[in-house]
């Protein structure tokens, strides 16, 4: 509104307050900055930006010590060499780098087709059912499953079984973490599929199966991806699930049902070490984790941007 | 009449036709799928229960509702109880709701209302799940080396002078309670902020500009229209918040001490579900894996619970702007 315009309306108003019996209240429409609500109002603005400030902070030291101590140690060797033992200089975690690859792929096939397929039946075939609105609830509280739980969950039904710890029991704890992420993205994504499309694809004879196939799924892809992504950024890493279903090794995978190292329990187990050239390796294996979970993050953003 | 039509239908061109058999067994066989897929995380659900229940229940006949109020944790005695675990997990998760939900709640303002612009705004909120983004390992690794090291001259310092108050009851040697608690503010913070944010956005936009129109000041308006209408919203994210922070595991693992007291002292070494979970699973004996089991039953059932209450809360609140549209 413009100023004129104001006026204007102080001036009806004034002439209202004139012409009426009782007065009103003597208000103008200047600002005062130093009346007492408008300091409070200016001091909690300024305690909030203090808030936002520091808030970022720990993001900032965590990203500065990566590069700083990890960017320093991280070179050929350490991203193919085999983790050193106590007293041993040098050594690397290439190792760790293939099991979580590894096992972040084997949870990956695992979780996904499940997941899209769960997430057809609770956004398009059903909704309105009530294994719909179950899966729906469980899926939600299942993001909140502590992750360790799943590792004691697999470690009782696989690994206690095979009698081994193994990549395979790690890839399918992982699993159990993203489904729930998959599943609840993906739905989202062919909710937001528009009505129009599916009618007009039902209007032209097709079965559900063939909407869903050649429409929908499509359609969703972008937002589908993305949920793929967050949930491949988040099982890259997580560790507590590993730690008693794939172990650790100090070898390199050759087989699925051998116990594997990841990144993870790499920074775990050294972090601890009072030697400072395995905390030196845990810095430099932090670099690469949290660049392996920042590249499926960016990807899951720039996805997640072609949609609109 | 219609299916005569149908019958007159040349199959061969494949550009139109109505659907043939083979697309119908397609469409059963795709909808058969997703059924049991559906099915599937029921029954996965159902199964994670019933197997970590059915391995814990050993234990519970043995030990029974003893073991959550005993405070000895001995393999060679075999005796066992969780009561410093469950006081260390419920203590450091409230310190951090405390902490991380002020902080959320607060960036959740920052990023709703007005306080950036839209570029800046969707910047600052990138940075602030960057935050989440950072796997738990690596916080705990930068506790250790970073965050420690900085508290230690405060916390002495605090002991020191303020030693009569029971949250500075002692020095804080190395790993604590103190800096586990900051860790997994910083770690739930991002969870309270988004899900503040989605409900201050649900609140409608005339709710807020009938408040400004009334002439409130920025934070009258914030605080007496915007925050009491988001209420059950914002109430949802420090509940799932907080659930978040009772399974959190690795981080504390590496920050809290795993020392098995119960201490009020903010500088003390102390121990969580998880973290025991994490600290003895891949070393134990039959004996204190049936241990282990029933305390991951006990964190299966506090998180459930504390999960279901806050998904709850959610949809209170969902649905009451829903009915208000």
């Amino acid at each position: 509104m413009s100023e004129p315009n104001l006026t204007a309306t102080a001036a009806l108003i004034a002439l209202d307050a004139a012409e009426a019996p009782r007065t009103l209240p003597n208000f103008s429409l200047n600002r005062a900055p130093f009346e007492i609500r408008a300091l409070k109002s200016g001091f909690l603005t300024a305690l909030t930006w203090i808030a936002a400030l520091l808030a970022s902070v720990p993001l900032f030291s965590v990203i500065y010590m990566l590069v700083i101590e990890g960017g320093s140690r991280l070179d050929w060797e350490a991203l193919t060499a085999l983790p050193p033992s106590a007293f041993e200089q040098g050594g690397g975690f290439g190792n760790a780098i293939v099991g979580t690859l590894v096992m972040v792929g084997l949870a990956t096939v695992i979780s996904v087709p499940i997941g899209i397929f769960a997430a057809i039946y609770l956004a398009i075939l059903d909704p309105d059912s009530r294994l719909a609105h179950s899966v729906r609830f469980l899926s939600k509280a299942l993001t909140g499953f502590p992750s360790i739980l799943a590792g004691v969950f697999v470690y009782a039904v696989l690994v206690v079984i095979m009698k081994t710890y193994s990549a395979l029991a790690g890839g399918v704890a992982l699993a159990v973490l993203m489904l729930p992420t998959v599943v609840l993205a993906a739905e989202q994504a062919m909710m937001m599929v528009p009505k129009k499309m599916k009618d007009a694809a039902f209007g032209m004879g097709c079965t559900r199966a063939q909407v869903i196939w050649k429409v929908v799924l499509p359609t969703g892809a972008p937002g589908i991806l993305t949920g793929v992504m967050l949930a491949i950024a988040g099982a890259a890493g997580n560790s507590a699930p590993l730690l008693f279903t794939a172990l650790f090794s100090g070898y390199y995978l050759t087989s699925l049902t051998e116990p594997t190292a990841s990144l993870a329990i790499l920074i775990f187990n050294f972090s601890g070490m009072p030697y400072d050239n395995q905390i030196e390796l845990a810095w430099a294996a932090s670099l690469v984790l949290v660049l392996v979970v920042l590249v499926f993050n960016i990807l899951a953003r720039i996805i997640g941007r072609q949609k609109h | 009449m219609a299916s005569h039509h149908f019958d007159n239908v040349d199959r061969s061109g494949s550009v139109s036709g109505p659907p043939s058999a083979g697309d119908y067994a397609f469409d059963r066989g795709f909808r058969g799928i997703a059924w049991l897929s559906a099915a599937f995380i029921l029954a996965l659900v159902v199964y994670i229960v019933i197997e970590i229940g059915g391995k814990a229940l050993p234990a519970f006949s043995e030990y029974g509702l003893g073991f959550l109020t005993s405070t000895t944790w001995n393999v060679q005695t075999g005796q066992f109880g969780i009561l410093p675990e469950i006081w260390g997990t419920l203590y450091s998760s409230l310190l951090a709701l405390i902490l991380g939900g002020v902080f959320g709640v607060v960036i959740a303002i920052f990023l709703t209302q007005d306080f950036l612009h839209g570029h800046l705004a969707a910047i600052f909120r990138a940075i602030i799940e960057l935050l989440a983004a950072i796997p738990s390992v690596v916080y705990g690794l930068w506790g250790l080396y970073v965050l420690i090291p900085l508290l230690r001259p405060v916390a002495n310092w605090l002991h020191e002078h303020l030693g009569g108050v029971p949250l500075f009851g002692t020095s804080l040697g190395g790993p604590g309670l103190g800096p586990a608690a900051l860790v997994l503010a910083i770690m739930i913070l991002p969870t309270v902020a988004s899900i503040s944010v989605d409900a201050l956005h649900q609140v409608p936009y005339k709710v807020k500009e009938a408040a400004y129109g009334m002439g409130t000041t920025r934070w009258e308006a914030i605080l007496k229209v915007m925050l009491p209408t988001a209420g059950s919203g914002i109430l949802a994210a420090l509940v799932l918040g907080f659930g978040r922070a009772l399974g959190e595991t690795m981080a504390l693992a590496m920050l809290i001490g795993n020392s098995n007291q119960i201490s009020l002292s903010l500088f003390s070494p102390a121990n969580t579900l998880a973290a025991l979970l994490a600290s003895s699973f891949p070393e134990a004996g039959p004996v204190e894996v049936r241990a282990l089991m029933y305390a991951a039953l006990v964190l299966l059932a506090i998180t459930l619970i504390v999960n279901a209450i806050g998904l709850a809360v959610m949809k209170f609140a969902t649905r009451k702007f829903e009915a208000e549209r």
